[in-house]
């Protein structure tokens, strides 16, 4: 499988293919189910933490002020409720010591 | 969840596979995702979200016990931006849409 820019379903279930030994119908299941059972505990608004990796959280956010940007018509931003990722202090320190040089600026 | 929790149910949804498929298969999903990070790649999972780098620049800051100002090199930081899926549910969107159908 070539690596694209962009790690997506397809590269991660072709990893569970050939590292795990899993057939090709399973290891897209298992990918798939590993998303969904994220969302889905997010849905029902637990926490999901996920060690070495970081944590999905939920944070309600009151009504505000906003614009309609094409229009500039004032307009509120309804209440919501939002996920938020904090990437786990190991995942942060392993990403701080990616040399700038190394990669093209995004 | 915790991540022996999300191994728990991905055992349970998958019942024909091995007991440590579950356990093998998220830590190699987690370490294929934080080894993409760490060589400057995008990852993008339609309907979930996708994990980016952003970049800090350097900066001057100071020691807040001495006052010192000390030099902060640049550096890369991991920023996730939830998918279309996952907002609408986690914002019940699912719900509201089926009240009031709308587009």
């Amino acid at each position: 499988m070539t690596t694209q820019a962009t790690l997506t379903k397809a590269e991660l279930a072709n990893e569970l293919f050939e590292k795990l030994g899993l057939n090709k119908r399973e290891a897209k299941d298992m990918v798939e189910s590993f998303f969904e059972e994220i969302r889905a505990a997010l849905e029902q608004g637990d926490v999901v933490k996920l060690s070495g990796f970081g944590n999905f959280q939920l944070r309600d956010k009151s009504q505000r002020p906003g614009r309609n940007p094409k229009t500039g018509e004032e307009m509120p931003i309804s209440a919501r409720r939002v996920v938020i990722f904090h990437a786990s202090q190991k995942m942060k320190s392993q990403i701080e010591t990616i040399d700038a040089g190394s990669i093209a600026q995004q | 969840m915790t991540k022996s929790e999300l191994i728990d149910r991905l055992a349970a949804r998958h019942p024909h596979l091995l007991a440590t498929d579950g356990e093998l298969a998220v830590k190699t999903i987690l370490d294929l995702m934080v080894d993409t990070l760490m060589a400057g790649r995008r990852i993008e999972i339609r309907g979930f979200g996708s994990f980016s780098l952003s970049w800090r620049p350097p900066r001057v800051g100071r020691n807040p016990k001495t006052g010192d100002r000390v030099e902060v090199g640049g550096k890369f930081v991991p920023h996730f931006k939830a998918g279309k899926e996952l907002r609408d549910r986690v914002d019940g969107v699912g719900n509201k849409m089926a009240e009031s159908p709308k587009d």
